[in-house]
């Protein structure tokens, strides 16, 4: 059983190294027509002339050197414009899109005519190579129960050399993926016959990404149901969860494309989903006839009414552990670093100021966005809207959500985004603070502060701090995963939906009659 | 101001401590040479497991003790000077106080074994004793564990773990059987067997053999076997940890003795905790009771006294838990291993052979005397009032649902357990209530 655990790690590393580096592998000839096609009108005016002069007759054998010029060209000559204020010339598109269409065009090597042997060799190998290494535990990991052992001693789980690896691997490959998707160009052709069956165009970097998103959830879901394959609770999230991603979030879109219909994630809600009161999306939706107006209202009703009367008779959980994309690459892959998360009263505090600052930074973005989208008038107070829109993109939508959310797993936990930046959580949470049924039961007086519950709480909260005192634990950063209840070894955790009086319980004290359990 | 010091910083110390500073601005000072700051001992086997650093077992941030005004000492106290009040530390420094709690926990039971001080023999309780199994336990193949309560089933648990094979020395014909009913007993002997543990019931450690170079080579059993093996678990309960008081003007027997109000013989010195004897113990509890539980409500009673509010230790309801290896075990109420002469009993097993329930009621009157819940986990609140309230068993089967803490989803088996009720007993034959609607169920209205 180790023999195969080894032998599917190898064959997963190789799966792992051979799609790093079809980064730098490949044939690609641009041609005349090539160039031609990939630039818009204004930009073959402005460079075609240069790039032909560059590229023609030439044979590259990786997307990165053809990437590299074309980009220096590029800024170059953009540069000269904006020196020479030819603003109507200035072009304005990010140059590693354009570049990755001439480089897609240009291919003729291996990704093109081999693209299921490519698919094979990358994907193929680390779905093989992963479950090889995954399903053994279900004889390994011995009789049903919770199996902690050795995850404090392991340099993966304990950030040692193997978490360090991780962090930098996902942050770079979150960088590329977000700024240089042309150096992402093979793996994006080795894709693209999936990406023409569902949505009948060839694949982008995000249908790339969301392919990888989809198959390392379900792998890394098939190890959440071994380990906690004595949980009910656990096996059915991880199922629901699972379900929510791959149907919600990466086929019914791809889908709807087919048929013509705008893209649209039905249990993606606004403000998570920052970009949903864009103009260029609302005018989408709304030029789509009857079902992009449903889709419209669809979103607002989403956001308005199903997420707090949700949230109010099952906590944020519903949401974070049950349906969201991200919490469901968190509970699946992220299960492993659950327990880096910090536990500290300083980390909560700057949690509650950090999540709550962008929370209102998405709210008055959506503000000066409808603002704009009304009255037609660019700029609120001042300021751009679309420089607004811009800086959130940026710093919330790629930096915090995925390099740091996700790129930071091997650090500081599984739920970084969630806990630290996700203003859909900051309004559930609030919800779930004040206006909610849910809680987290303490049972009486049974805790004996082992620790377990804190220790492997991803939202970094002090569970055993309440369960010592007999309190209920009632915190908007909660998203219910019930991990622990389930590491609890004497029964003290019970995620519950009950009445809200006496949800947060009173501490346990003794009176007359001896300890005095009751909790209302 | 009055300085309250408290020797120990275990569950009852600091439970004294924390109720002392809730109510009062006394100077309260905690002495201990095991830690410098507070650390949950039951938690230990976690970070020998790998589950938890050492850091996640402490239940107070370090910042914690300063924002509440409690100074801690590490230093080890070698003699009470009662008539001065003052405290002798070892390393020479003096400590004076004005109320004294003496909360010093336990230490392994050694029974005068041949061999029992070699290298690689130890109990297991305190933080020293993690740092010594770890060095004792690197690097080998085969342990040997003597004596079957909690803590030995514990180390079994750890060392297997590490891959480290077990015999396990148990000196009752089944597991803990002195304290567990005879069904639940045999359901953990089978559980500890499902663990590849070479459970040897009946058997009793008779000397432990040197390699030579005073560590430990084998051991020898009662009935004359040789088992070999690197390292010997002493897991034969514990003592009160008391020594640095004897010959000295407080009245110890096994432990230091109190009365109702943890007070001892002296003056301004009160013992809480594992090593305290109650003089007249509560009705149904032993006079030394080395349960977390206890110990912490032997600290904010304790706390209450020094407060001016002088409280008499009522430790209310006995319940208690533990887990061993996968299964959860809760008691409320009086569970003994042999059932009295009035009492009558309900047993039921799951199929899997993992969970079961036994209740303890009056023959006559059918009241609950007390439960055992392995695998299924009882709301402590509701077990507790109607301990209190004196339900009848027909009452609690028939409000069961009230009393369940599994986690959503988990199957419930309160069906089957009143179906091997009403077989027992057909003549009483109680019918469970229905169960509620999906849709109001769904919403948990």
């Amino acid at each position: 059983m180790k023999l195969i655990k080894n032998i599917g790690l190898i064959i997963f590393i190789t799966g792992l190294v051979i799609f790093s580096s079809t980064t730098f592998m490949g044939e690609f000839h641009p041609t005349k027509n090539n160039i031609h096609q990939s630039l818009s009108v204004q930009q073959y005016e402005n460079i075609g002339v240069q790039l032909e002069n560059i590229f023609i007759g030439k044979t590259y054998t990786s997307p990165t050197v053809i990437s590299s010029e074309f980009t220096k060209i590029y800024n170059s000559v953009n540069e000269n414009l904006k020196a020479e204020q030819q603003w109507d010339k200035v072009m304005w598109d990010n140059p590693q899109i354009v570049v990755y269409k001439l480089i897609k065009s240009s291919a003729t090597g291996l990704f093109i005519h081999h693209q299921w042997l490519m698919f094979l060799l990358t994907f193929g190998l680390g779905i093989i190579g992963s479950l090889m290494y995954i399903i053994p535990d279900v004889i390994l990991l011995g009789t049903l129960g919770i199996k902690n052992n050795q995850i404090f001693q392991s340099s993966a789980t304990n950030r040692g050399w193997i978490g360090w690896i991780s962090f930098v691997y996902l942050v770079v490959f979150y960088i590329v993926l977000y700024f240089f998707p042309a150096i992402l160009s093979n793996q994006i052709l080795i894709v693209s016959p999936i990406s023409i069956a569902l949505s009948g165009n060839p694949s982008s970097q995000w249908f790339l990404y969301g392919l990888i998103y989809c198959t390392v959830m379900t792998v890394m879901a098939v190890r959440m149901f071994i380990k906690y394959r004595h949980s009910k609770y656990q096996i059915l999230r991880t199922g629901t969860v699972l379900f929510f991603q791959i149907a919600f979030a990466f086929l019914i879109p791809e889908v709807l494309v087919r048929f013509n219909l705008p893209y649209m994630d039905f249990k993606n809600a606004w403000p998570l989903d920052y970009d949903f009161f864009f103009d260029w999306n609302i005018n989408g939706l709304i030029s789509s006839g009857n079902i992009g107006i449903f889709m419209f209202v669809w979103g607002i009703v989403l956001t308005l009414i199903i997420v707090p009367v949700f949230t109010y008779f099952y906590g944020k959980r519903w949401y974070c552990s049950w349906v969201c994309g991200c919490g469901g690459l968190a509970e699946t892959l992220g299960d492993p670093y659950r327990q880096l998360s910090d536990k500290s009263i300083k980390a909560w505090k700057i949690e509650r100021y950090l999540i709550n600052s962008i929370l209102i930074f998405a709210i008055l973005m959506t503000a000066a966005t409808l603002y704009t989208y009304i009255s037609g008038n660019s700029n609120l107070m001042g300021i751009s809207t679309f420089d607004i829109q811009k800086s959130y993109g940026f710093l919330i939508g790629a930096i915090f959500s995925g390099v740091i959310g996700t790129g930071f797993y091997p650090l500081m936990g599984n739920r970084v985004w969630c806990r630290f930046g996700c203003p859909l959580a900051a309004y559930m949470g609030l919800i779930q603070r004040f206006k909610s049924r849910f809680r987290i039961t303490t049972n009486g007086g049974q805790c004996i502060s082992c620790g377990n519950c804190s220790t492997y709480c991803e939202m970094g909260i002090d569970v055993r701090w309440y369960a010592q005192r007999g309190q209920n634990i009632v915190r908007s950063s909660c998203v219910g995963c019930g991990v622990c209840s389930s590491v609890c070894p004497r029964g003290v955790l019970n995620l519950e939906n009950r009445n809200e009086s006496g949800r947060f319980g009173k501490p346990l004290e003794i009176n007359d009659n001896g300890l005095n359990i009751s909790n209302t | 101001m009055k300085h309250i010091v408290i020797v120990g910083n275990g569950i009852s110390g600091v439970t004294a401590a924390r109720f002392i500073r809730k109510h009062t601005d006394f100077k309260i000072t905690i002495v201990s040479a095991e830690t410098e700051y507070f650390f949950s001992r039951t938690a230990l086997m976690y970070v020998y497991m790998g589950h938890m650093k050492f850091e996640h077992t402490k239940p107070y941030e370090d910042s914690f003790w300063k924002k509440n005004n409690i100074n801690l000492i590490k230093q080890y106290v070698n003699q009470v000077d009662f008539k001065q009040k003052r405290l002798h530390f070892e390393s020479g420094d003096v400590l004076d106080y004005d109320d004294l709690i003496l909360a010093t926990g336990s230490k392994p039971n050694k029974f005068g074994w041949l061999g029992q001080d070699l290298i690689g023999v130890q109990g297991l309780y305190s933080f020293q004793d993690l740092e010594s199994m770890e060095n004792n336990t690197k690097n080998i193949n085969h342990a040997v564990i003597v004596g079957g309560g909690l803590i030995g089933v514990e180390m079994a648990e750890m060392l297997t773990s590490r891959n480290i094979t077990v015999t396990f020395l148990v000196r009752e014909n089944s597991f803990w059987n002195i304290v567990l009913p005879r069904q639940e007993s045999e359901l953990i002997n089978r559980h500890i067997r499902e663990h590849n543990i070479d459970l040897k019931l009946s058997t009793e450690l008779k000397e432990i053999i040197d390699d030579g170079n005073g560590r430990v080579k084998s051991i020898i059993t009662n009935s004359g076997e040789e088992i070999s093996c690197e390292f010997v678990g002493l897991t034969v309960g514990v003592q009160p940890n008391i020594d640095f008081l004897k010959n000295s003007d407080l009245k110890i027997n096994k432990g230091i003795l109190v009365n109702e109000f943890l007070e001892t013989n002296l003056p301004n010195v009160y013992a809480i905790g594992d090593c305290a004897e109650h003089r007249t113990p509560p009705m149904g509890r032993r006079a030394i009771e080395q349960v977390w539980y206890s110990g912490r409500i032997m600290g904010e009673t304790v706390a209450h006294t020094i407060c001016n509010k002088q409280t008499p230790y009522h430790p209310g309801i006995w319940f208690n838990s533990a887990k061993f290896f996968d299964i959860e075990y809760q008691t409320y109420g009086i569970v003994n291993a042999n059932l009295g002469d009035h009492e009558e009993e309900l047993y039921w097993e799951y199929k899997d052979g993992k969970k079961c329930i036994h209740f303890i009621f009056d023959k006559l009157n059918h009241k609950l005397i007390g439960v055992n819940t392995f695998g299924i986990r009882l709301r402590h609140e509701v077990f507790d009032k109607w301990l209190r309230e004196e339900k009848t068993i027909d009452y609690v089967l028939l409000n069961l649902k009230q009393a369940n803490f599994d986690p959503e989803f988990f199957n419930n088996h309160d069906e089957e357990i009143i179906n091997e009720f009403n077989i027992k007993f057909p003549e009483v034959n109680i019918h469970a209530e229905k169960k509620k609607d999906t849709f109001t169920s769904l919403f948990s209205l």
